[in-house]
């Protein structure tokens, strides 16, 4: 597959950002940065995907489409990116197959962003998700997508107050078109390089599950120094997650620290690998 | 830091905190999604966005609902089935014609010793002629539809309205999803098995996807029905004749789905069906290049180069045994001799049985590869491709019947997954127990139902 210079659309004539997309296809044998897409199944992850990677990964109007992880590539202001577009989930709590895809890969695969992509028609019950991705991962962007169904029903979506109140960045975009999706890939640069500070809500809970949280976060760091989601894993283990519980047993989460350091990510190839899925 | 410390600590933890710590964490998500979604959306206008509701009134309803899929099905099918007829037989003539070029100019060359001929001629070139043009119309007219369908949002529907069905037979509801994509492939609708959370309703959804026909196998259904059934009724009924009898046939596949999945969850996977929420998404207006590209290129040349890959040796392997000779007669002949009996058991014959056999790899060529069988070394006078030329090589040249052509339709039908979906439910399921079990289900099944077809034809004396 050859490279494709995407060329500005009539709605980002002056845009540059949008000139410096080039789509990249499958070829991402050495990437700089790896980004995830999440979000509720049938939300247009795969559209997005598409558009970003210029493959033609199945799209389709029904909940559960994607059930396997598909891999893309796209070099964004000379920046490599690797994109893997997950499998759509309701919650990151839920044991189905795919489902477990997801949350895999946002945990231990270690992505240097997530993208959760919302349906702007539906975003009450999107958010859900969006407040578990970020107990997990402080890199997270909101894609607000649909926005062209949203203004036919009629539906206004305030972005920035959406941002304000979940502390990261939300962009309105319509993946199918291509609109806003220029300000979304500057976007996830600047998070990725902390150009833009992320402060993601989080669910406090009681006091007495709070105060045991506090206690299994240092042991989870002393195994795992600089492990980045210490919190959500202690959580995960107080409701006795076997998944987690086994990724702590085996070894595999200091595997993850061990390896972080390097900039091809080694976990998130070893679980591609083996195949999650 | 001890991994196991870490693990029993958690537990004691655990053990502390009031039961319901998980739900108040749920509870709390849920109320801050509310609170941010209220403060980030509004209603600007009061225009009204029904058009869907009043669409999805009328496609889910409980009286409407399964009308329409029946028409929308019976549509796609008659589209199909007028479409390809035509273009089936110009494909075969064209292809056939090129092959008598071809074997000419390689008889007229001299030195070509006449067993590669034939062997390239009339044995890997035919095959593939009549692949191609038994398969590939009905493909691009079918994907297309098809994936129209799936991109407009349809499949949830018909999910929605054949829930109560799968509930019923203990199955999954979404099991109606990956039914709908076994159409298009039977692998494919293993794979979309993973939407299904429980193990043992994904393990009947496995199971059971293969009684739904797979593109590779519709086409073997409609020229059957178009030569044997559509033939007794005037020309101009023939499209709907056909196309009403391959919806029989496919109604007979779901019909098998629900009673097998119904077996399995009284048997050897017992359970209730569990409850899921499923979405009805929005109507979209279908992207066409989108539906073009996925459905020719990922999908029809996907299955037909598939096809091809199986039928090119086939064709080889039929040549030699065809071309050995045993005494007057030739191998072929002889190993079809041998399982005629068992095939006349079963209503079909022994030609059919070794050309099952050969085409065991991708079962969908079985038809290719039987003609083959009976056109033997000679070629076909009627125009190969033609309707009537089909009609007269089967029935006055190697005795069908109507009860063959029913039978072979029935055994397409219900007879085992091809290699590629039973390697696919040995990957998804990680058992061999489970892709064997699939194999025994669908052949026990298919010889069952031929073996009582042909019995209760025979003994009212039908044919």
């Amino acid at each position: 597959m050859t490279n494709k210079t995407i060329l500005p659309t009539e709605h980002c004539e002056t845009c540059p950002a949008f000139a410096q997309l080039e789509q990249m296809g499958i070829k991402v044998g050495d990437f700089d940065r790896v980004v995830a897409l999440a979000g509720n199944p049938n939300t247009g992850k795969s559209t997005l995907f598409n558009t970003l990677t210029g493959l033609k990964q199945h799209t389709g109007n029904w909940p559960g489409k994607t059930v396997t992880r598909a891999e893309g590539g796209y070099q964004f202001n000379g920046v490599k990116y690797k994109l893997v577009d997950l499998p759509g989930t309701y919650s990151l709590l839920s044991a189905s197959q795919d489902e477990e895809v997801a949350r895999d890969f946002i945990l231990f695969g270690q992505p240097n962003c997530t993208i959760v992509v919302t349906d702007a028609t539906a975003l009450e019950r999107n958010l859900n998700l969006v407040l578990q991705v970020m107990e997990i991962t402080d890199k997270v962007v909101v894609a607000i997508n649909l926005m062209d169904e949203a203004r036919r029903k009629g539906l206004e979506v305030d972005a920035r107050s959406l941002s304000r109140d979940l502390g990261v960045p939300a962009i309105p975009i319509t993946a199918r078109s291509g609109e806003g999706v220029a300000t979304l890939l500057s976007t996830i640069a600047d998070v990725i390089e902390g150009k833009i500070t992320v402060k993601p809500m989080r669910v406090e809970g009681t006091p007495e599950f709070q105060k045991a949280v506090n206690e299994l976060v240092p042991m989870i760091e002393s195994l795992a120094p600089g492990i980045p989601n210490a919190r959500w894993l202690a959580i995960r283990l107080l409701d006795g997650d076997a998944r987690v519980q086994k990724a702590i047993t085996s070894g595999e989460l200091g595997g993850i620290v061990a390896r972080q350091g390097q900039a091809d990510v080694q976990f998130s190839k070893k679980i591609s690998v083996e195949g999650r899925q | 830091m001890n991994p196991n410390e870490i693990i029993s600590k958690a537990e004691s933890l655990r053990n502390n905190l009031s039961t319901g710590f998980r739900d108040e964490i749920v509870k709390s998500i849920y109320s801050e999604a509310e609170k941010v979604a209220q403060r980030a959306v509004k209603t600007a206008s009061d225009k009204k966005y029904d058009f869907d509701q009043k669409i999805d009134r009328l496609v889910t309803s409980p009286w409407t609902g399964l009308p329409i899929m029946l028409i929308l099905l019976g549509i796609i099918i008659w589209l199909t089935v007028s479409g390809a007829n035509v273009v089936s037989a110009a494909i075969a003539n064209l292809l056939f014609s090129l092959g008598d070029l071809g074997r000419n100019f390689f008889n007229s060359l001299g030195f070509i010793p006449w067993w590669i001929t034939g062997f390239i001629w009339d044995g890997v070139y035919l095959a593939l002629a009549w692949v191609i043009s038994v398969m590939l119309p009905p493909m691009a007219i079918f994907f297309p539809a098809f994936t129209f369908l799936e991109d407009l949002g349809y499949l949830p529907r018909v999910a929605f309205n054949l829930d109560w069905l799968f509930k019923k037979t203990g199955a999954h509801g979404k099991q109606s999803l990956t039914m709908a994509m076994g159409f298009g492939c039977n692998a494919a609708g293993v794979v979309a098995t993973r939407v299904i959370d429980s193990p043992r309703e994904r393990l009947i959804a496995i199971l059971t996807n293969n009684f739904v026909p797979c593109n590779g196998r519709f086409p073997t259904l409609i020229m059957l029905a178009t030569v044997f059934v559509a033939s007794a009724f005037p020309a101009a009924l023939t499209s709907f004749i056909a196309a009403g009898t391959v919806v029989g046939v496919v109604l007979i596949g779901v019909a098998f789905t629900f009673l097998m999945s119904w077996l399995l969850s009284r048997t050897v996977l017992k359970g209730e069906a569990s409850a899921f929420t499923l979405e009805l998404p929005p109507y979209r207006k279908p992207n066409f290049g989108r539906i073009l590209y996925t459905s020719l290129i990922d999908r029809t040349i996907f299955v037909l180069w598939r096809a091809m890959q199986t039928a090119a040796p086939a064709g080889a392997i039929i040549w030699i045994l065809a071309n050995i000779p045993i005494g007057d007669a030739n191998l072929a002949r002889a190993i079809a001799d041998w399982l005629n009996p068992f095939g006349l058991l079963l209503g079909l014959d022994g030609v059919i049985l070794l050309a099952y056999i050969i085409a065991i790899p991708a079962n969908e060529i079985v038809v290719p590869t039987m003609m083959m069988v009976y056109m033997g070394a000679g070629t076909m006078v009627n125009g190969p491709g033609t309707s009537a030329g089909i009609y007269d090589l089967l029935v006055h040249g190697n005795g069908w019947t109507l009860l063959t052509a029913i039978n072979l339709m029935l055994f397409a039908l219900l007879h085992n997954p091809c290699a590629t979906t039973i390697m696919t439910i040995y990957k998804e399921t990680k058992s061999w127990k489970w892709a064997t079990v699939s194999v025994v289900i669908t052949l026990g099944v298919a010889f069952l139902v031929t073996f009582l077809t042909a019995s209760i034809a025979r003994l009212f004396g039908w044919v």
